[in-house]
């Protein structure tokens, strides 16, 4: 079970969090301070797997943001690794090229998309496509009921069509 | 393609307005950005809540604006403040109507809250609420906050509808259920329980994503009950057959592996069901090792599965075959250049050894490489396979290997686990008594407050006890070579404290025991160690026995004692201490040097540690005292509950106390009011926690209650409770919950499983055990020579098969720890190994005997699985019902033709990736990047950017988007528009 994801940047800073195990924000601070000094610090030729409180914390480097995910022992990590690279494919779909800024200014889109991705602690659904319908479905939806709000990026989509 | 995919990109920022968010948020987000240290982030943020503070709770907000502030609260909540301010504004947030609101309602209370908050319970009727709605889109962000906040309490309010969810017509919808269904499990087994049918059933869905899912909650149920899920073998075999030969549909390949993260539940799945079970294991070694010879080893998902594939066959009935198969893939692993895979190489190796053991024998030096490597994670896994692989033979160097590494780190937590680890190897395999003494002591000294006390109790005992033969001469060897060990170690300073308390204990009892060292000597250590530990009382208190017991053996030996001036100084400085515990000691040692020699050797006889102590708890020896008191007329002594009076308070308290124990909910309605009849009322009270602990509810809820309102109710009153609470059953209790099975059955029979399993290792451990034995081997030094290394490591095994027995008094022991050890069960198991074994020969399971005609799948459910299957891995009709989903669920065609596209083009974004950048377009974007970019940033940019043309240009549309939402990225950081993907 994945306990929670991370998103850091090299600098340190939080992109985003999902715990899927129940921490206190006293705990959470507490993770993240430590992770990010463990993993931030780590050569780039290193295994990508970090041994932690009886966990392992699965992480993998993209351009200058670290995606982290917990994981219990027995749990195989090669498959996180390619859950998270899962992931950056479905943000990367969804943003199209997908960079940090993306992800800074649209962080509860990350968070919608990883809701699809991942539900309590486990993968939920493994095709690319029906994570990409189930968000253009959501997506469709709060654009209806911004279309009676006219708003300019409508028109600018129209015009780019 | 490349026009359609900009498109694309620009619809989606289009369709979030910009960011869809207001510049005021935008400008905050960016100069938390650019924040250049923690502090100025938290002033900005804390500065950022106070106001956000005041603006949230001004009336009539527009719900636009609301939205906003929800979504800065997960943002401040997110960098680690607390915004539980507003948790109220996102619960509500819930209850509106629209979509879009509804749904960031749904993400923040998710983020924000645990399930055991006090605001659940006012999302828990809008859950209901939405789990009923027509809109699928509802039901689904219901079912994510349901995953999350639904607690055991709460389950019971959602489990019906949950229950409906899961045949939707939605398949999105139903595989949340599932999901849902499967965290309800986890957090309370028996609220479920009733229901294991229904992942059966949605094991044959046919869409693949709902049967992927409903293998994470058949996983966890077959981890605990195997033998009820064996008749299901042979359809996840056929499955995983059939997900290998890529008859799902093409949109779940990745990487151009079919389906690789359903393929890695299914071994998973296999890996339980097979072990130890030679009958399923046979029906999976076709698929398994065709699984291993096709899969392709190039890709990381690729080695993700054969991975998994290892650990099932060391997992499943061993098969000379595929063991060599997996051989060949651990060594592939292994020779990697990837640190990845040589972790995983070490870990699959520790696997697989104990089928094979000597196939550890070939990898010794890629073993030694791991061992001596600069990555920490990987040499930890490398000492976790030393750890299984230790004997007796090479235990010495393993061990050595452990504590030096043990010295050099600081991380407190893996410290105190190697540790353990080397106290138990230590106490497992030490080929001597002095060896093990001084490798205690190592371990102590390094690490010794990290170490469980009981390993200190551990080595007293073992000390005291010896080997446990009738070899005194051995034993008293020990004991000598522990205190001469002990008398060196102890003028160290900063020795942690439990090893000083072993180091007093072991003087004070041993120290003079065979005559080399003087009463005076060790009680003036003794001292020296008391001053020392100034604060510490424990070790004080210590000290201060053992040299009590030092004393009073030279007294019951006939010699005469002269204190010595330090420790007579020692024993009035406690004898005033604040602490009553030393006193007393500091009393009775005064008090026990002033004694004759016969009567000392009562109270402190000569090593005397392992004897009995008798205690009379009846107290007998005073009833002559008693009788004498009261005949000079004292008054009898009369039991607390039997003094008037007190029965007044019982009632009134134990009426009083049920109120504080309700705190289960109800979410049926109230019943019809009735006239209130006070003793019921009492014990309805009680209901909660029967509810909660079905299984042996009556003595539970019983104990609590005597203990919560008097220690001293009698047992009239216990049981005229307990009366009461039949009553209770059947006014207020839940015939559910009550008749639903209790999860203790499951857990014996698992133990019976741990025990087949258990057999073979265990056996196959104490013949080892047996034959390898500790002769002593001359110590081998570690030389820097790998090779040598190696020998030692590997070598041994074969050599020491052959030497005599010595110390044959090590070997049971080491045997049965062993096997408690490799089994990795509670000891209880490996104890009644015999018992469980002789159950399993007579009455083996009916599962089990079912398996003999495996095709008739006794306990499936009227749909046949295996037609339902075909069904389902029909590709054709799978991918139709799939369009036709798509086409029904969303109005914008056009993106979803895009992101059709892409992987019919073969597979992700990463073929646009790999696409050739062409000159020109590096040189457009170069020119671009210098009208927009500062000349510095764009000479850092650049070489990253030129990568692929495509994605500069996308990052300029992005920077020219933030332009003109007033924004202005950090310069710092040209990092923020690469590329994650490059």
């Amino acid at each position: 079970m994945i306990h929670f994801v991370l998103l850091i940047s090299r600098q340190g800073k939080v992109r985003l969090t999902k715990w899927y195990s129940p921490y206190t924000q006293k705990e959470r601070t507490k993770v993240l301070r430590e992770l990010s000094g463990v993993i931030l610090t780590r050569g780039p030729k290193l295994c990508n797997f970090v041994e932690w409180r009886g966990y392992k914390v699965v992480y993998k480097r993209y351009a200058s943001l670290y995606f982290c995910m917990c994981i219990d022992h027995e749990d195989n990590e090669l498959e996180i690794l390619e859950i998270i690279h899962h992931y950056v494919e479905i943000l990367d779909r969804y943003f199209g090229s997908v960079c940090e800024l993306d992800l800074i200014f649209n962080f509860h889109k990350a968070y919608y998309i990883l809701d699809e991705l991942l539900i309590a602690g486990e993968l939920q659904e493994s095709s690319k496509k029906t994570v990409a319908r189930l968000i253009a479905a959501q997506d469709s939806l709060v654009e209806a009921a911004k279309e009676q709000r006219s708003s300019i990026s409508n028109i600018i989509a129209q015009a780019t069509k | 393609m490349e026009q359609l995919k900009t498109i694309g990109r620009e619809l989606a920022m289009g369709s979030q307005g910009g960011f869809g968010q207001s510049k005021e948020f935008l400008d905050l987000v960016k100069s938390i950005g650019e924040a250049r240290s923690k502090a100025e982030e938290d002033r900005i943020v804390l500065h950022e809540i106070e106001t956000l503070k005041r603006r949230i709770s001004e009336p009539d907000i527009p719900k636009r604006k609301m939205k906003e502030y929800i979504i800065r609260l997960v943002y401040f909540e997110m960098l680690g403040h607390d915004a539980s301010f507003g948790y109220i504004h996102a619960v509500k947030m819930t209850h509106d109507d629209t979509l879009l609101l509804k749904r960031t309602g749904y993400l923040a209370v998710t983020l924000f809250l645990n399930d055991d908050h006090d605001l659940i319970i006012l999302i828990v009727n809008t859950i209901q609420k939405d789990l009923r709605s027509d809109n699928y889109l509802v039901v689904c962000a219901a079912l994510n906050a349901v995953c999350r906040l639904i607690n055991e309490e709460t389950i019971p309010a959602v489990l019906p509808q949950v229950v409906d969810l899961l045949s939707h017509s939605k398949e999105a919808v139903r595989k949340k259920a599932i999901m849902a269904l499967h965290r309800f499990y986890q957090k309370s087994p028996s609220s479920v329980s009733h229901l294991v049918s229904n992942f059966r059933k949605r094991l044959c869905d046919n869409d693949p994503g709902v049967m992927g899912a409903t293998l994470c909650p058949l996983f966890d149920l077959i981890t605990i009950e195997v033998h009820s899920y064996k008749d299901l073998v042979v359809s996840f075999v056929s499955i995983l057959k059939q997900v290998a030969e890529r008859r799902l549909p093409k949109s779940y390949d990745y990487h151009q592996m079919p389906a690789p993260f359903i393929q890695i539940r299914l071994l998973k799945i296999l890996a339980l069901l097979g072990s130890g079970d030679k009958q399923a294991s046979e029906n999976m070694y076709t698929v398994v090792g065709d699984i291993l010879r096709k899969c392709d080893s190039s890709s990381n998902i690729g080695n993700a599965v054969l991975y998994e594939c290892v650990c099932c066959v060391s997992s499943i009935y061993p098969n000379p075959k595929l063991l060599e198969v997996a051989a060949d893939v651990i060594s592939r692993f292994l020779k990697s250049d990837s640190h990845n895979l040589k972790y995983m190489g070490i870990d699959s190796l520790g696997r697989l050894i104990k089928m094979s053991p000597e196939i550890a024998e070939q990898h010794q030096l890629a073993v030694i490489d791991c061992l001596e490597d600069p990555d920490d994670t990987l040499k930890r896994k490398t000492f976790e396979l030393l750890y299984k692989m230790t004997k007796s033979s090479n235990v010495e160097v393993i061990v050595d290997r452990m504590i030096d590494y043990m010295i050099s780190i600081n991380d407190n937590h893996y410290k105190t686990y190697i540790a353990s680890r080397c106290v138990e190897l230590a106490e497992q395999f030490a080929p001597s008594n002095h060896w093990f003494i001084l490798t205690m002591n190592k371990v102590f000294e390094h690490a010794g407050d990290l170490v469980n006390v009981k390993v200190a109790h551990n080595l007293m005992r073992l000390i005291a006890e010896g080997f446990g033969e009738d070899d005194d001469a051995a034993d008293s060897q020990l004991r000598s070579s522990a205190v001469e060990s002990y008398l060196h170690i102890i003028g160290e300073p900063k020795l942690p404290s439990v090893f000083l308390q072993v180091i007093c204990w072991v003087l004070g009892e041993y120290g003079t025991a065979d005559g080399k060292y003087s009463a005076s000597y060790i009680t003036g250590k003794l001292c020296d160690v008391a001053e020392a530990c100034s604060n510490d009382e424990t070790v004080k208190a210590y000290a201060v026995t053992a040299i009590m017991k030092i004393y009073a053996f030279e007294i019951a030996a006939g010699r005469k004692v002269d204190m010595l001036h330090e420790c007579q100084s020692l024993v009035e400085e406690l004898s005033a201490s604040h602490s009553t515990d030393l006193q007393q000691r500091a009393y009775e040692l005064q008090a026990v040097i002033c004694l004759d020699a016969h009567a000392v050797e009562n109270i402190i006889p000569s090593d005397a540690s392992c004897e009995d102590v008798e205690i009379d708890k009846n107290l007998s020896f005073l009833n002559s005292y008693v009788q004498q008191s009261l005949e000079n007329g004292a008054q009898p002594y009369i039991p607390e509950t039997g003094r008037s009076g007190m029965s007044d308070t019982i009632n009134f308290r134990s009426q009083d106390q049920p109120e504080a124990s309700m705190h289960g909910l109800r979410f049926e309605a109230y019943e019809l009011p009735k006239p209130p009849v006070p003793s019921r009322m009492h014990t309805a009270s009680l209901e909660p926690s029967t509810e909660l602990v079905p299984v042996s509810e009556p003595a539970y809820s019983r104990d609590t209650h005597q203990v919560a309102t008097v220690p001293s109710v009698s047992d009239a009153g216990s049981s005229e409770l307990k009366l009461r609470l039949d009553g209770v059953q059947k006014k207020w209790g839940r015939p559910a919950y009550s008749s639903s099975a209790p999860s203790t059955s499951s857990s014996t029979s698992q133990n019976t499983v741990n025990g087949v399993t258990q057999v073979d290792a265990a056996g196959s451990v104490i013949s080892k055990a047996h034959k390898t034995n500790d002769s002593r081997k001359p110590r081998v030094e570690i030389s820097p020579e790998k090779q040598k290394l190696a020998a030692s490591l590997f070598g041994g095994s074969s050599q020491t098969e052959k030497r005599p027995t010595t110390a044959s008094h090590k070997v049971t022991k080491a045997g049965s720890h062993a096997a408690g050890k490799k089994s990795q069960a509670p000891k209880s198991a490996v104890v009644s190994n015999q018992v469980t074994v002789e159950k399993t020969i007579h009455q083996p399971p009916p599962d089990l005997l079912d398996l003999g005609e495996p095709a008739v799948p006794s306990a499936t459910p009227s749909v046949d699985p295996f037609k339902q299957l075909e069904g389902l891995l029909d590709p054709t009709q799978v991918s139709s019902t799939a369009n036709h989903g798509a086409v029904g669920a969303t109005e914008s065609p056009d993106i979803i033709a895009l992101y059709g596209k892409t992987p019919a083009s073969g597979h992700s974004s990463s073929a646009a990736i790999s696409l050739p950048t062409n000159g020109d377009g590096v040189n457009f974007t170069a020119g671009l990047l210098d009208a927009t970019i500062s000349t510095t940033h764009a000479g850092t940019t650049l070489p990253t950017q030129s990568i692929k043309g495509l994605n500069a240009k996308d990052s300029l549309e992005k920077d020219a988007l933030v332009r003109q939402m007033g924004v202005t990225p950090s310069s710092q950081n040209p990092n923020l528009f690469r590329d994650l993907l490059s």
